[in-house]
């Protein structure tokens, strides 16, 4: 391992991101919760940056931090949640299979750092300079991904007529 | 490469530094003299009544959903419109389709919800 000041920054990003993700499935109050979650998503964006995908960075602070913690927030305070210190722990199958997952997404995850590591892909692309800047993204979005493009837009239209319909009552 | 967000960590650590100080400095130098009307919830100076924790209207949801889709839909539309300058004359007109398109499936969107009311706020 070469000390330079990217592996530094690395372990700075990632132990204080691990730091805020064990916080914040531990922590009682949901709202606490999603303050560490924030934490959690501006080292992420850090470690982005480190993989020189800028614009990924900018979008996890603008995006996750900003506008996908407004909506945590809401969903928390919609659900009404009473005083979580009577909430009492139950072991349900939904649980087990819930821990059974994690713990194949670990295997998962493990196969792929080996891998990125020793494999055949091992390091960066000669390019990755600026594959990262908006630029580069906008040009392979257009020339190369314009279907996915599309299709993203749909399924944005489906967020939105998904959220209406099951919020319709209300608006009758 | 790095290099060039050391101003952007210089301005977060001075940010930090002095969120920090700001705190730290007047817990420690401020008098401290609670009694239970200074500890008591402040609600614009109104007595407060009931639980902070209360249902809250759809509404506000409705209103967060929508500021996400249009979020992510400017996300998009951010690289579309910095790449147009690069791309050739047929590129770009493909380019401008291609976003006309995604811009009026969006606009699809805003049209139903501004017909079902979700927009209205009474």
């Amino acid at each position: 391992m070469v000390w330079t000041l990217q592996s530094v920054l690395f372990i700075v990003f990632s132990v204080v991101a691990i730091f805020a993700a064990i916080m914040m499935v531990t922590r009682r109050n949901p709202v606490t919760s999603a303050m560490f979650l924030i934490v959690n998503f501006l080292m992420v964006a850090g470690i982005y940056l480190l993989l020189q995908a800028q614009f990924l960075a900018i979008i996890q602070i603008l995006v996750y931090m900003g506008a996908i913690m407004v909506l945590f927030l809401f969903v928390i305070l919609l659900l009404n949640l009473q005083d979580e210190r009577k909430l009492t722990e139950k072991i349900t199958y939904t649980k087990i299979s819930g821990i059974l997952l994690s713990i194949l997404l670990v295997f998962l995850l493990s196969y792929t750092v080996y891998y990125g590591f020793y494999g055949k892909y091992s390091g960066m692309s000669e390019n990755s300079e600026s594959i990262g800047t908006a630029q580069e993204l906008g040009r392979s979005l257009i020339l190369n991904y314009s279907f996915p493009f599309e299709v993203a837009g749909f399924l944005l239209l489906a967020a939105i007529v998904g959220a209406v319909v099951l919020a319709k009552k209300k608006f009758e | 490469m790095l290099e060039s967000y050391i101003p952007i960590f210089i301005i977060i650590t001075i940010s930090l530094l002095f969120a920090i100080v700001n705190i730290s400095f007047s817990t420690i130098f401020g008098p401290q003299r609670p009694n239970k009307e200074k500890l008591s919830t402040y609600e614009s100076g109104v007595e407060p009544i009931g639980s902070a924790r209360d249902r809250f209207s759809i509404k506000y949801y409705m209103v967060a959903v929508s500021f996400i889709v249009f979020d992510i839909e400017v996300v998009f539309l951010y690289p579309w419109a910095v790449s147009f300058i690069t791309l050739s004359k047929p590129e770009m007109i493909y380019s401008f389709i291609v976003g006309s398109v995604f811009l009026f499936i969006l606009l699809i969107g805003l049209i139903y919800e501004y017909k079902k009311g979700v927009l209205k706020w009474d």
